[in-house]
């Protein structure tokens, strides 16, 4: 229902430095939100403002370096309380009467708790390593551990583990994202990528492409609620399999792809019909208990005759404790939760800035919880939700957590600019689209190895942080609070990340 | 040797490889060369996109192959194209523009110049300042690579 729309000034604006511009209109080729264009008749090119999301491809390839984007100058008046996002929305909501959508994760100011964690370091009293010169273990094993130590008829320990698991060279895998959200060839980069890097990439819900059985190692297959592209291939394809409870981004909703993005091959792979909306409900219509929960994750058990771990997804949300401690008793191998500043390709946006609680506590009381009641080596944990560096992955671990997720960090290796607007269809930098002119701006012989630098260069950094710590292996610094300290965290933020503050001794 | 080599599933039509072939054979290296030498003038470059069928959707560039056995070098009647260590060289300075070698170059890739006197073509950026192909450097899909793909 449109009436009496209210203009809104463009929120940014393009600023060409005519004295460099030498009109090569790679910008007007290169903008699919149709911003730049070319007035012959003045020799000029004109930008049409209001069509900008400011994702920097025109900046990035203009070859003069003429142009730059900057926020749109026209301000309302001064408000602390009604600030300018809050009106716009508003105005935005009145004229179309229409849910506020948003894409990746929450922009808003909440903190980051990573960034009030200070890692430890050895000094004098015990020897820091040198992973150049000495071995540094970065392997990591993901699934239910043996409960206790078993002799074999020589009286040898077992070393072999009884449950399947998922071996990672590096503790940092990609996490879901599915193919219809984002582009072939982002998912053919992760793909390649998780390969080269002996780690794993996350399907989504979307199903798995027919070109892509062959990276199946290194592919954790996911079953959500739509239970799109499932079926037995499928889940034998993966080296584990994901049951998607939750998403950060989006706790308590299910998910939407647009019919538009449905073409062919999306169809294909999702197993629905070319141009419907693929919409996966909010919760598993057969899951309203952890009972529940165990029959699923039974069946999918049973249907890969135990050889795959089976993950379970949750996010971050105020009884994840108790709610982990419960996937940990319903069979589930690994539990993966997903703090609520993890990203989405669309999500309503109040759901995504104000539900969900942070990564960095909820995994503190996940791991605290399934140790208080005996039952952490029954499950790895994985986290997910705004990783934004190799320190971070480095607290992730010693606070518990086995393994990590990245998402909004392989996207942005792969070129993305964090414009927001992946729910359009139009993403310049061929991620987040299935239109065939911009999905080949990826081009994954070159995407693959962007990712394949940011983990290795993140594995060379965390084995340095490790060193520094006097740590060779991933295992010794799991669950390892006494290697961090907080800074400028309350009595109660520290009690519940269980760690200590900055100055304070063992 | 290592050639230029345009692969068009990749190739996006945005024109750059023009551009910085036109800059890199003025003497130019930098923006601010390209600037200097670009602005307000019609190019001239070396490699062009030829923007093709399905609405501009199939792009491609053309560029000198650098042939083994080059038409246009044996048609050149003042000897000023010849083959240097692989790459198919111009010399303007004997060129009589009487573009033969435009007539016979298969590929379109040995073009009149600017001012129409002389011919031009693709050096491969090695007698530039750039020194290595400027397509390939700046082409932001790497559809254009220089690469080694032995004999052709």
């Amino acid at each position: 229902m449109e009436q009496g729309k209210i203009y809104l000034s463009p929120e940014h604006e393009v600023v060409r430095d005519n004295d460099k511009c030498i009109r090569c209109q790679v910008c007007e080729r290169q903008c699919a939100n149709k911003v730049h264009s070319y007035d012959a008749d003045i020799d000029k090119m004109l930008a049409c403002d209001e069509n900008c999301v400011n994702c920097q491809r025109c900046v990035s390839l203009c070859p003069t370096h003429a142009l730059k984007i900057r926020r749109c100058e026209n301000r309302f008046r001064e408000n602390n309380n009604w600030n300018e996002t809050k009106i716009r929305e508003l105005y935005l909501q009145a004229n179309s009467g229409g849910v506020m959508l948003g894409a990746m994760g929450t922009p808003l100011d909440y903190p980051t708790y990573w960034d009030h964690m200070l890692i430890n370091a050895s000094q004098v009293t015990n020897p820091s390593i040198d992973p150049l010169r000495e071995p540094m273990e970065t392997r990591t094993f993901l699934g239910k551990k043996n409960q206790k130590p078993e002799r074999d008829a020589n009286g040898k320990i077992i070393t072999k583990f009884k449950s399947p698991q998922i071996e990672l060279d590096v503790p940092v895998m990609f996490s879901a994202m599915s193919y219809g959200s984002i582009s072939y060839n982002a998912h053919e980069s992760l793909a390649r990528a998780a390969t080269e890097l002996g780690t794993c990439y996350n399907t989504g819900e979307g199903g798995l492409h027919e070109d892509f059985y062959k990276y199946g190692p290194n592919t954790i297959v996911q079953v959500a609620s739509g239970r799109f592209g499932v079926h037995g291939d499928y889940l034998m394809a993966g080296a584990a399999i994901e049951i998607k409870m939750g998403q950060g981004a989006k706790p308590g909703i299910g998910g939407h792809l647009p019919g538009r993005k449905v073409g062919p091959d999306v169809s294909r792979t999702r197993m629905i019909p070319e141009g419907s909306d693929a919409i996966s409900p909010a919760p598993h219509h057969d899951i309203y208990s952890i009972e529940d929960l165990r029959q699923l994750v039974y069946s999918l058990k049973e249907a890969t005759a135990y050889t795959k771990p089976v993950i379970v997804k949750i996010s971050a949300v105020h009884n994840v404790a108790a709610i982990a401690s419960g996937i940990a008793r319903s069979g589930a191998d690994i539990i993966a939760i997903d703090g609520f500043k993890g990203g989405t390709g669309a999500a309503p946006s109040r759901i995504r800035d104000n539900v969900g609680i942070p990564i960095e506590v909820a995994l503190a009381a996940v791991d605290a919880r399934l140790r208080e009641e005996g039952i952490r080596d029954n499950v790895s944990v994985v986290i997910g939700g705004s990783i934004h560096s190799s320190s971070d992955v480095v607290k992730a671990i010693a606070l518990g957590a086995d393994a990590v997720y990245i998402g909004t960090a392989s996207l942005l290796a792969l070129g993305c600019h964090l414009c927001r607007s992946c729910h359009l269809n139009k993403c310049n930098w061929g991620i987040a689209t299935q239109e065939p002119d911009l999905v080949k701006r990826l081009n994954p012989d070159w995407g693959y190895k962007r990712l394949v630098n940011l983990v290795s260069a993140w594995k060379h950094e965390i084995m340095e942080m490790m060193g520094g710590m006097g740590i060779n292996s991933i295992e010794a610094l799991r669950g390892n609070h006494l290697m961090l300290r907080g800074v400028g965290l309350n009595e109660k933020e520290l009690e519940l990340l269980g760690i200590k503050h900055a100055g304070e001794n063992i | 040797m290592r050639r230029v080599f345009v692969n068009e599933e990749w190739c996006l039509g945005c024109h750059l490889c023009e551009y910085h072939c036109a800059n890199a054979n003025m003497g130019g290296v930098t923006a601010q060369d390209m600037v200097r030498n670009l602005r307000g003038k019609k190019i001239h470059p070396r490699i062009r996109v030829e923007d093709g069928a399905d609405g501009g959707k199939i792009n491609f560039a053309v560029q000198c192959r650098h042939c083994y056995d080059p038409m246009c070098v044996k048609s050149c009647i003042a000897g000023a194209l010849t083959v240097e260590d692989g790459v198919v060289t111009h010399n303007p300075d004997k060129c009589v523009g009487c573009f033969t070698c435009v007539l016979t170059c298969p590929y379109g890739c040995v073009m009149p110049d600017g001012d129409g006197k002389v011919v031009q073509k693709c050096e491969l950026c090695l007698r530039n300042k750039v020194g290595a192909p400027a397509c390939a450097e700046h082409c932001p899909n790497r559809a254009i690579v220089y690469e080694e793909r032995g004999t052709l």
